[in-house]
C-alpha cells in the first residue's frame, strides 16, 4: 500500500475511444430510451433501494416495456450511501452509458453531489426522493424535476398538525445532514409553540442508532411532543427505543418519513404496539384513492406481496413522468425542449392524483395526516386521517429564477 | 442541573461502555497475545446478532437463541483461526489488515446472501420490554439487562484471566510470547481458544444490541473502529485496560452527546452549537485517544512487559 496505483494509460485511452464512439453513434441512431437509476443497494439502507427498484420494474411492466414505441433500458447504480460514489456513478451513467434521464436519489447529500454531473452533461435529472432546499431555490435548473417533495414541506404539514392539536412545546430529533436540517427548519417554520430542545445525530454509513442519551434528554425537557425524522433502518431502531423507554404515553410522537412500510413489518414482528395510532404527515398513502395509486398499490402488492413504501411510489412516478415526457416528444428524446414542456404538464396518472409543477419543477400537491393502523389482513399500514395542506408549494420556489 | 438526568446518562454511558468492552476484550487479547490485527472482529459481532435473531425467531426463546448462537460464534471463531489467522501470525501487520479486510467483505456478502439486505429484529419477551423505576430515574429494563450481562461477562473474564491456569497462560502470552513457547506450552491450542473466546464475546455484544437497533449487514464495521480506540487507550493486550478504556469512552461519548450542545451554546449562537455539537462529540473519543497517547504512549494499563 506504499505506492499509489497509477492510472493505466491504456485504460484512459480506451475510455476516451469508447466515449468518442458513443458520441458518434448516439445521436445518429437511438432505438431505446435509456434511464439511469441511482439509489442505495448496499449498506442497510439497501432495503430502500430495493423497494425503489421493485417499483421501477413494476412501472416498466405497466408500460409494457415501451415508451412511445421504444424499448426502455434501465441502468441501476448503487451509491453506497456516499455522495462521492453517487457522483461517480452519475458520471458513469452520463458518459459511458449515455443515458437520457438520470433519476433515483434517496439522499439529499448524494443528489447535491451528483447534480452537476448530470445537468452539465445536458441530461434530465429527476429526483425520486431527495428534495434539498438548494435545488428548489438558488440551484434550480430547467432540466431538473422532482416526483417527490421539497424536504421542508412534509414537516411544515406536521407543524400545522401540532398547532391544530394545541401542542405547546416540542422536542426535535433528526440526523445531522442536509435533509435532516431541512426537516427541522420545516417544522420550525409552521409550528407556533416553543422548541424545548433539539438533537442532530450522526448520520451516514456509520449513523448513530442508539438514541438512549437523546431520549433521556427529550423526556427531561418536559416537552409535550416529540418530532423526529429518521428514514430507513434508523426509523425502526428509533421506534423500538422510544417504546422501550416507556415514552408512548408521556411524550406523544409525531414523525415524518420514519414510520413507513419498510419499518412497519419489522416493528410488527418485534411487537412494537406503541407505533399503532402514531401520526405522520405525507403527500401520499397506500389508501389514497386515485386511479394511478389503485393500479400501483394493487400491482405492487400482487407482484411483491407487501405494501409499497413512499420511496417506491415516487420511483414509480419518476418512470411515469419520464414516459409522459417521451410520449409528448413523440419518442424523440433528443428534442429536450419537447420532453421538458411535456413533463412540466405532469400529464400522467400520478400515484398522488393530479398535481402541477411550480417554476422550480417541484410538485405543488396536497399533504395528508396519516395514522398507523392494522388492515383487514392484520398487516400494519398507514391510513389517511385528513388533508392538512392543499396544493402546497415549497417556500424556496421564490428564490428560483426560472 | 438535573441530577436525575445526569445519573440516567451515566447509566447509558455505562451500557455503551460495557458493549464496547465485550468487543474490545477479544480484540485486545488477540492483538496482544498473537500480535494479530483482526479488522474482521466486528463480523463476529454481526454474525452473533444474525444467529441470535434467526434462532430466536425460530424457537421463540431469546435464551435459547443466545446460547445456541454463542456456540455458533465460538465455532466460527475457531474455524477462522484454524483456517486463516493461524497462517498469518508470522507475517507483518499489513498482511493481517489486507486479509481481515477481505474477510469483512466475505462475511458481509455472505450475510447479505443468506439473510438479505432488510436486517432482522429480535423481539424481546414482555418482561424485558418495560422500564425499571427507581424514584424519578426510569431506565428501559433491557438496558439494565445489558449492563448486568456486561458486568457478569467482565467479572467472568477477570476470574478466567487471573484465577485459572488458562488465564495464567493468556497473561504470560500477552507479556512474553516467545518465553511461553519455550516452556513447551501448546501455543496453537492456546491461540485457538483465545480467538474463539474473543469471537464469542464480540458475538454476544451483537446479540445484546440487536433488540435495540437490529441485526444489519456491516453493523460491526463502524463499532470496531471505536473498539480499536478502546484497545489503544487501555493498552494493547490488557483486559483491565480494555475495561476501563471502554467505560471511559462510553461515558465520554454519551455525555458528549448529552451536554456538549448546551456547553457550546455558552460561547456561540444556538444554531452553530446545534450543528457543531454532534460533529464535535463524534470526534471527542479520538481527541481523548490522542491526549492519552501523548502522556502514556502505551495506553492506560499496558501489560507488564512486552517482547
Amino acid at each position: 500500500m506504499k505506492t499509489k496505483p497509477k492510472p493505466k494509460p491504456m485504460g484512459t485511452i480506451g475510455t476516451a475511444l469508447a466515449c468518442a464512439g458513443l458520441l458518434l453513434c448516439s445521436n445518429a441512431y437511438t432505438d431505446s430510451v435509456k434511464i439511469g437509476f441511482v439509489t442505495t443497494l448496499t449498506t442497510p439502507a439497501g432495503v430502500i433501494g430495493k423497494d425503489m427498484q421493485d417499483a421501477v420494474n413494476l412501472a416498466v411492466d405497466h408500460l409494457g416495456a415501451k415508451m412511445a414505441g421504444k424499448d426502455i433500458e434501465i441502468f441501476f447504480e448503487d451509491d453506497g450511501f456516499k455522495p462521492e460514489i453517487g457522483k461517480q456513478k452519475t458520471d458513469k451513467l452520463v458518459k459511458q452509458d449515455d443515458v437520457d434521464f438520470v433519476t433515483g436519489f434517496i439522499w439529499s447529500h448524494v443528489l447535491l453531489a451528483s447534480r452537476k454531473s448530470a445537468l452539465d452533461a445536458g441530461k434530465f435529472l429527476i429526483s425520486a426522493n431527495a428534495g434539498p432546499s438548494k435545488l428548489a431555490g438558488k440551484l434550480c435548473h430547467e432540466n431538473f424535476f422532482s416526483t417527490s417533495w421539497q424536504n421542508d414541506q412534509t414537516p411544515m404539514a406536521m407543524g400545522e398538525v401540532l398547532n391544530q392539536q394545541n401542542v405547546k412545546s416540542l422536542y426535535v430529533m433528526a440526523p445531522n445532514y442536509a435533509a435532516g436540517k431541512n426537516m427541522v427548519a420545516g417544522v420550525e417554520r409552521t409550528f407556533k409553540g416553543e422548541i424545548a430542545g433539539k438533537d442532530l445525530t450522526k448520520w451516514g454509513k456509520d449513523a448513530q442508532l442508539d438514541f438512549s442519551a437523546e431520549l433521556a434528554k427529550a423526556k427531561a425537557s418536559g416537552a409535550e411532543g416529540l418530532f423526529v425524522f429518521y428514514p430507513g433502518k434508523a426509523g425502526g431502531a428509533f421506534m423500538k427505543q422510544y417504546q422501550q423507554a416507556g415514552l408512548v404515553e408521556s411524550l406523544p410522537l409525531y414523525t415524518v418519513f420514519t414510520v413507513d412500510s419498510i419499518a412497519l413489518p419489522k416493528l410488527q414482528g418485534a411487537n412494537m404496539e406503541g407505533v399503532l395510532g402514531s401520526r405522520n404527515t405525507m403527500f401520499w398513502s397506500p389508501d389514497l384513492d386515485t386511479p394511478g395509486n389503485r393500479k400501483f398499490v394493487s400491482g405492487f402488492r400482487e407482484k411483491y406481496g407487501k405494501y409499497p413504501s413512499f420511496y417506491a411510489a415516487q420511483a414509480y412516478d419518476s418512470i411515469m413522468l419520464i414516459n409522459s415526457g417521451v410520449e409528448g416528444a413523440g419518442g424523440n428524446v433528443d428534442d429536450m425542449d419537447a420532453v421538458r414542456s411535456a413533463m412540466k404538464q405532469a400529464n400522467f396518472d400520478s400515484v398522488r392524483g393530479k398535481y402541477t409543477y411550480g417554476n422550480n419543477h417541484f410538485p405543488i400537491q396536497n399533504f395528508y395526516l396519516r395514522e398507523v393502523v392494522e388492515d383487514a389482513d392484520g398487516n400494519w399500514t398507514s391510513k389517511i386521517v385528513s388533508t392538512v395542506l392543499e396544493n402546497h408549494q415549497d417556500p424556496y420556489a421564490a428564490e428560483c429564477k426560472l | 442541573m438535573n441530577w436525575d438526568l445526569l445519573i440516567i446518562q451515566c447509566l447509558n454511558g455505562l451500557q455503551l461502555g460495557l458493549l464496547l468492552f465485550l468487543l474490545a476484550a477479544g480484540l485486545t487479547l488477540i492483538f496482544g497475545i498473537m500480535d494479530f490485527i483482526n479488522l474482521s472482529h466486528g463480523s463476529f459481532y454481526m454474525i452473533g446478532a444474525y444467529f441470535c435473531a434467526s434462532i430466536t425467531n425460530l424457537t421463540g426463546s431469546l435464551i435459547l437463541g443466545v446460547v445456541i448462537s454463542l456456540i455458533g460464534v465460538l465455532i466460527v471463531g475457531a474455524l477462522v483461526e484454524a483456517l486463516l489467522a493461524r497462517r498469518l501470525y508470522r507475517n507483518d501487520h499489513l498482511d493481517h489488515v489486507l486479509v481481515t479486510l477481505g474477510l469483512i467483505l466475505c462475511f458481509d456478502t455472505a450475510v447479505h446472501f443468506f439473510w438479505g439486505a432488510e436486517g432482522m429484529t429480535i423481539p424481546l419477551p414482555p418482561a424485558l420490554d418495560g422500564q425499571v423505576n427507581m424514584g424519578d430515574i426510569v431506565i428501559p429494563t433491557y438496558r439494565f439487562v445489558i449492563i448486568i450481562a456486561g458486568l457478569l461477562v467482565a467479572g467472568g473474564l477477570y476470574l478466567l484471566v487471573n484465577k485459572t491456569h488458562l488465564g495464567m497462560l493468556i497473561r504470560a502470552g500477552a507479556s512474553n510470547r516467545v518465553m511461553v513457547t519455550a516452556l513447551g506450552i501448546n501455543i496453537d491450542r492456546l491461540y485457538m481458544i483465545v480467538f474463539a473466546i474473543g469471537a464469542a464475546m464480540a458475538g454476544f455484544a451483537g446479540m445484546l444490541i440487536a433488540p435495540i437497533t437490529e441485526a444489519s449487514v456491516g453493523m460491526g464495521n463502524e463499532i470496531i473502529i471505536i473498539a480499536f480506540v478502546v484497545v489503544i487507550v487501555g493498552g494493547i493486550g490488557s483486559v483491565k485496560g480494555a475495561f476501563y478504556g471502554a467505560l471511559l469512552i462510553g461515558l465520554i461519548d454519551t455525555l458528549g452527546r448529552s451536554y456538549l450542545d448546551d456547553f457550546l451554546k455558552l460561547s456561540m449562537p444556538a444554531n452553530y452549537a446545534e450543528t457543531a455539537a454532534p460533529a464535535l462529540s463524534a470526534m471527542m473519543v479520538y481527541i481523548l485517544m490522542a491526549a492519552i497517547l501523548a502522556f502514556r504512549p502505551r495506553g492506560l494499563f499496558p501489560p507488564a512487559t512486552k517482547s
